[in-house]
């Protein structure tokens, strides 16, 4: 392989121009002029619906099939024209059917590549078992065992650790986890993420399955047919600002309470809801209320800590002791909870509303409904700045280099 | 007299008879599966040529035995020579179609991730399709050895080698007291060849199929 003349910093890892495949036979194409740049370290996940040229997309980077026009570039080499066998040895890939070799052990399924490489036996053998550990197979247990005797779960890990083989900087994965149960699929995509802390290898990850492109990537490609992108940026931005209403349907009705767990309960600005310390008397709790609009008082104990909850109408009906009147404290959440765990807890509460409470327990203000709308405007806002004034970035550079 | 007397009288004669036969059975089995798995390496991936191949052995099938070896005297005289030509010939249907099939039954999905890992085309061929393809092409190469047991008795009516000759002698002295006793000996060799090549083949396969995809 012919090393790169030591890539430019700023040069992506994959970067894709004008990449075109016309099927023959076929009026349009299956992918159409993609031009796309993908930075070293990063999952980039290319989601979008079936057909759309996903799996055509991946097999042309990897040459398992030709380009009608169009160029590839790998660490800024040029690979459109190289020897697709070397080529490939450079990046792994791993496709929904796992695709293990059934007549051979899961140890020389994983030594495919050395082996080609001409790795001696003893340097593949630490690697097969290194790997092996690496994706949580037991190597003692797993190394000599057939691809039959493995679980669906278990046999997408050993297709990891095969393409990992010969330690490829970049990996392709097409629907790695897309015939595997909710469980086991959501078990193994947790796993993949923390095994990229340590690989921090270059991902393109296919998925039609807009929930695991927001899990899995750093970046989204949504793509529409024929292989167009719809947008590029990160997860956080395409769902509080989509480019347009293909990507707000695709991602859909839920796009709202997908944004929601992306952020947390510490990072929105909470509530005015009124309190009153719970050994106060009535008529400062009735004047508390009525200072505000809304319905309800919480009541904090000595160390400010909630106790109960009462509505105007049982402060003025009920007789009794504040401390025994209306409801305990509910929807108790932490400043590090999820906005959509906060969410789930207030539509169970009796007022809408959730408690934030510090870990000691003490009070620290409340989130309703108003709340978290403020906080998804908040979000669409800060997005549609930042891609704003990326694009002035980018404007602004291209007339530099002019 | 008995067909036992005849097997004490004439067993070292008819062990050789078997041997022969036996031996030209394996030689023909053997070129046939070289010939038949080429034919079908070559042919499995496009249409036409594969169609071709299928349909040009298939009709060496329909042949009757006793014409195509007498076809083959004219070109090749008598002997060994046109008998092999004949069986194998007989034997490249089972082979073909059966390399045909199983390397088609090869899971699209194996020899994609196989290309995507970088395997070129021959060491996919031989590492991947092939050893996958194998129960099924043995089962063909059993089918033609078996046909073959059959058809080589025929041979010897281009004065081929093994037990067909003692048929043909026998039916040709047809009402002396050995005739029927000498068609049922070689008869019994034909049987016992076939038991025997039929065990091979179960061995054969056990020791050359992946334990990974042993039923
Ligand atoms: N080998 C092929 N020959 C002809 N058409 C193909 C081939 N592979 C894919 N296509 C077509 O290209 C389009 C994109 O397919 P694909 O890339 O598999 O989509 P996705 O992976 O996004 O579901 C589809 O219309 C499909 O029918
Ligand atoms: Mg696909």
């Amino acid at each position: 392989m012919t090393t790169a003349p030591a890539a430019a910093p700023t040069d992506p890892m994959i970067r894709l121009e004008r990449l075109t495949k016309t099927f023959p036979g076929q009026a349009r194409p299956a992918v159409e002029a993609l031009d796309m740049d993908i930075a070293a370290g990063e999952i980039v996940v290319l989601v979008g619906p079936s057909g759309c040229g996903k799996t055509t997309t991946m097999r042309l980077i990897n040459r398992l099939i030709e380009p009608t026009s169009g160029r590839i570039f790998l660490e800024g080499d040029e690979v459109t024209k190289v020897n697709p066998d070397q080529l490939r040895r450079r990046i792994g890939y791993v496709i929904q059917q796992v695709g293990l070799f059934p007549h051979q052990t899961i140890a020389d399924n994983i030594a495919t590549v050395p082996r080609m490489l001409g790795w001696d036996e003893q340097r593949i053998r630490a690697r097969v078992d290194e790997l092996l550990a690496l994706v949580g197979l037991e190597p003692a247990t797993y190394r000599g065992r057939y691809p039959k005797h493995l679980s669906g779960g278990q046999r997408q890990r050993a297709g990891v650790a095969r393409a990992l083989s010969a330690d490829p900087p970049v990996m392709l994965m097409d629907e790695p986890f897309g015939a595997i149960d909710p469980i086991t699929r959501d078990r193994l995509q947790n796993e993949f993420l923390r095994l990229q802390e340590t690989i921090r290898k270059t991902i393109i990850f296919v998925t039609h399955d807009i929930d695991e492109a927001i899990k899995m990537g750093d970046r989204l490609a949504i793509l529409r047919e024929g292989s167009k992108i719809a947008q590029y940026d990160t997860p956080e931005r395409i769902l509080s600002a989509p480019a347009d209403d293909f990507v707000a349907d695709f991602i859909g009705a839920g796009a709202s309470l997908k944004r929601l767990n992306l952020s947390r309960v510490r990072d929105v600005e909470l509530s005015d809801w009124p309190v009153a310390s719970v050994d106060s008397s009535r008529a400062e709790v009735l004047a508390a209320l009525r200072a505000s609009d809304k319905g309800a008082v919480l009541l904090l104990d000595a160390e400010r800590r909630p106790a109960r909850w009462v509505s105007g109408r049982e402060l003025q009906r009920e007789d009794g002791p504040l401390s025994e009147m209306g409801l305990p404290p509910e929807a108790l959440v932490q400043p590090n909870a999820t906005l959509s765990d906060a969410l789930n807890e207030m539509l169970k509460s009796r007022y809408g509303c959730a408690t934030v409470i510090d870990g000691a327990g003490v009070y620290q203000g409340n989130l309703d409904f108003a709340t978290v709308s403020a906080a998804i405007q908040e979000m669409r806002r800060d997005a549609r700045d930042r891609s704003r004034a990326e694009a002035d970035e980018v404007h602004a550079a291209g007339e530099a280099g002019a | 007299m008995s067909l036992l007397d005849y097997l004490s009288a004439q067993g070292d004669r008819l062990l050789g008879l078997t041997l022969e036969h036996l031996g030209i059975v394996l030689i023909s089995v053997g070129i046939s599966t070289v010939i038949g798995v080429a034919l079908g390496v070559a042919t499995y991936r496009t249409e036409g040529p594969r169609r071709v191949a299928l349909g040009v052995t298939g009709i060496f099938l329909t042949i009757p035995s006793f014409a195509l070896f007498g076809l083959l005297i004219g070109p090749l005289g008598l002997g060994g020579g046109p008998a092999v030509v004949a069986l194998v010939m007989y034997g490249l249907l089972p082979i073909v179609r059966n390399t045909i099939t199983g390397l088609r039954s090869v899971d699209p999905a194996i020899v994609e991730s196989a290309q995507g890992m970088g395997m070129a085309r021959y060491r996919r061929l031989f590492r991947i399709e092939l050893p996958l393809a194998w129960p099924i092409i043995l089962t063909g190469i059993r089918v033609a050895a078996v046909i073959i047991v059959g058809i080589a008795a025929i041979a010897a009516v281009v004065n081929g080698p093994g037990l067909g000759k003692d048929i043909f002698r026998a039916l040709a002295r047809f009402g002396t007291p050995t005739a029927v006793p000498q068609v049922l000996s070689a008869i019994l060799g034909i049987i016992a060849i076939a038991i025997v090549i039929d065990l091979a083949f179960v061995a054969i396969a056990r020791l050359t199929t992946s334990k990974g995809i042993r039923a």
